[in-house]
């Protein structure tokens, strides 16, 4: 019973005996002794009459919805669809903020879409993951976000190839590059060692150097006795 | 009521039992039987080749409406924007003749593949912006159910075009103009030059032009097979032969001045076979030039240029063949994945090809230096004379190559201002020219295409507007010269 109390710190509604000044949010303008007065005589009702008890919990309800509502988007790191797959029209009120990390993973974005994230001229993080339509003419408009982006992430991408990840040394800034699992890349050890020495300033993700290169004939089967070789 | 036409003979066939029959089944091959005997009866009735006394599959139709002389890219993409613009499915019947089907000379499959919109004309901009959308979504224009989608290899890295002190300016305007027509092209200083490519010697260069989109090369044989494919798909025959010889008519017209003027219509055209000298006359109404390299015996053959010279009668197709190289060359310490075409202001060029440190390039020759367009060999003194000083000088890391191999191909150059001729020509009205883009015909194919298909089955230009390119300007002598040939 104490619980719900404790997380409505935001919130310190004043309690009368009638239940009237419940919605106004806020610090409490009422001294602190008398509060606690008032909480303990409330406390002791709602301790004696269950439907004191049930009121009190149904307006908290409403107070929680209120400030949760206010505080939607802060400390969250995404802002992502609902599960009907809509985004609240609250967003609306944040055209001014920059966009920093878009992830379009599993997206049908095509070349004429992404005109739309081109306009993002703060965007650091762009994850382009299992796009189907997303081919090498996409990367190749990737050029005029090279001020700010930092990481970005192509893997299973599978209309990629190697022709493609040649342009994306426009992209001087970039610190992160996921190219793994591109199934359209022909040579993915090489490949990889390609795109790091054209980025040298990124650490490029996802291929081991070692993919592809054949192995060595197998090595004859040392004989315990003699000794290790250096 | 097929049945009843069928011979005595074939009744006695039904009733004996022949090996590896079930008892009481027919095993004859009903249904093929059936469909030759329409076919037997099809050829006779009118309107179609006779074929019961002797085969004549091998040769092409008798009668066709347009007959397209060249089979290469920019035939074929004729052929495609006719059959795509063209009011009803099946309106228009369409004959592609080649003469090589392995397509050993064709420039087409000899070229280097690379497109790109920097040019100083605006509608050569336009042609290489709306290729580029064509070669985008290739896999939406010519599907073909069934068959896989192509696979262009297309190297979105663009290109890159040096300026000395001389032609900055002019790099700057036509920059410009490229910029108006939508291209994305930034000019770089020598500085960001070396920022960006530090391979680069930037000795002697002033200013950079590099394509940021739509600019690169893919290779060409997949957009032949794949317009093949698509082609032959929507209907169009094609043809393995040589043309020998058009059959026309003159009519005598007076012009608005009261001058004679003789108005040539090509009735037939002769179409000899592979290796024999077996012939075929096609009917046809229109007949379209995309010979290449070989338009001016084509047009020849029609009539131009026969006439006083000086007149129009007498002014002929200015399209000859030039003969280019290109080497390839093994080079590891060379620029790496990033590098995009890079053309010197010595006029030599190369690029990379796949991933590894394979680069291939070479350099058009000066009016003197033009080798002997009569074969195809290779002349490897002029890659050590001509070519490898001015790569060396451009990326010093090329001093160290080493050439893999090389080939040569042919430019249909038009030698009046190194630009296309499209539509009609003035006196022989129903012949169209799609021919003569001295080197840049492959990265322009789709849009020409396009272009002389609208002229053929509308009368004009509606897409872009090729009025420039058009026959009239070598009697009249407007040149539009186009200054930013490789």
């Amino acid at each position: 019973m104490a619980a719900p109390w404790a997380s409505l710190r935001l919130v310190a509604p004043m309690w009368n005996g009638r239940i009237r000044g419940i919605h106004r949010l806020g610090a409490a303008v009422a001294p602190e002794g008398s509060q606690k007065k008032k909480r303990t005589i409330l406390q002791f009702l709602t301790n004696y009459f269950y439907d004191v008890e049930a009121l009190r919990d149904y307006l908290l309800q409403g107070e929680m919805y209120k400030v949760h509502e206010k505080n939607r988007f802060r400390d969250k790191e995404w802002i992502r669809p609902d599960k009907y797959g809509h985004f609240s029209q609250e967003f609306w009120n944040f055209c001014e903020v920059p966009v920093e990390a878009v992830d379009a993973g599993d997206c049908d974005i095509n070349y004429e879409g992404l005109d739309n994230l081109l306009r993002l001229k703060e965007l650091q993080s762009l994850s382009l993951q299992r796009c189907s339509h997303v081919d090498d003419w996409c990367l190749s408009r990737l050029y005029p976000l090279a001020d700010s982006l930092q990481e970005l992430s192509l893997a299973g991408c599978p209309r990629i190839s190697e022709r493609g990840l040649a342009c994306l040394h426009h992209l001087q800034n970039l610190r992160r590059l996921d190219i793994s699992d591109l199934p359209a890349v022909s040579n993915p050890g090489l490949t990889q060692i390609l795109v790091e020495e054209m980025l040298p300033n990124c650490e490029v993700v996802g291929v081991d150097w070692a993919e592809g290169l054949k192995s060595g004939p197998e090595e004859q089967p040392r004989d315990t006795a003699s000794p290790v070789p250096a | 009521m097929i049945r009843r036409v069928l011979p005595h003979g074939m009744g006695r066939g039904l009733l004996t039992r022949r090996p590896g029959t079930r008892r009481g089944g027919f095993s004859l091959d009903w249904d093929g039987k059936v469909s030759e005997i329409k076919k037997k009866i099809k050829s006779i009735l009118p309107g179609r080749s006779c074929d019961l006394l002797q085969d004549t599959s091998h040769l092409p139709p008798e009668h066709s409406d347009v007959v397209i002389v060249g089979g290469g890219v920019l035939g074929l993409s004729v052929a495609y924007w006719l059959k795509k613009l063209e009011s009803r499915r099946g309106a228009i019947r369409v004959l592609v003749v080649e003469r090589d089907h392995t397509y050993s000379q064709a420039s087409t499959g000899l070229s280097v593949g690379g497109i790109c919109q920097q040019f100083s004309l605006p509608e050569n901009i336009q042609l290489s912006l709306f290729s580029a959308s064509f070669l985008r979504n290739i896999n939406e224009y010519l599907a073909v159910v069934d068959a896989p989608p192509l696979d262009l290899r297309f190297n979105p890295s663009g290109y890159l075009l040096l300026a000395s002190e001389k032609d900055a300016a002019a790099m700057e305007s036509n920059v410009k103009v490229q910029r108006w027509e939508g291209a994305k092209v930034s000019l770089m200083s020598p500085d960001q030059l070396r920022n960006k490519f530090p391979w680069i010697n930037t000795e002697g260069v002033a200013l950079a032009s590099y394509g940021m989109e739509d600019e690169g090369w893919f290779d060409p044989w997949c957009l032949l097979q794949g317009l093949r494919r698509k082609v032959q798909s929507l209907g169009v025959l094609f043809c393995q032969g040589e043309v020998t010889r058009f059959v026309s008519s003159s009519q005598r017209m007076l012009t608005t001045d009261d001058k004679a003027v003789v108005l040539k219509r090509i009735h037939e055209v002769h179409v000899k076979m592979d290796r024999s000298l077996e012939y075929q006359p096609v009917e046809c109404a229109i007949v379209i030039n995309a010979a290449g390299a070989w338009s001016a015996q084509i047009a020849a053959l029609a009539g131009v240029g026969e006439g006083p010279p000086g007149t129009l009668q007498g002014t002929k197709l200015p399209v000859e063949p030039r003969k280019r190289y290109v080497y390839v060359w093994h080079c590891p310490q060379g620029p790496g994945l990033e590098t995009p075409l890079v053309a010197d202001t010595s006029g030599a060029y190369f690029r990379r090809e796949g991933l590894g440190s394979n680069y291939l390039g070479g350099r058009s020759p000066t009016e003197q230096e033009e080798p002997d367009p009569a074969n195809l060999e290779v002349d490897h003194d002029f890659f050590q004379d001509k070519v490898w000083p001015h790569l060396a000088l451009r990326v010093p890391a090329f001093e160290t190559l080493k050439v893999q191999s090389a080939w040569a191909g042919y430019y249909d150059y038009n030698t009046f201002d190194q630009n296309g001729v499209v539509g009609p020509h003035p006196l022989v009205v129903n012949m169209y020219f799609a021919t003569g883009f001295s080197g840049h015909g492959l990265q322009q194919a789709p849009g020409i295409g396009r272009a002389v298909a609208e002229m053929v089955l509308k009368g004009r230009f509606q897409t872009i507007d090729l009025s420039p390119f058009l026959f009239t300007r070598f009697y009249l002598g407007e040149k539009i010269q186009e200054n930013n040939i490789i």
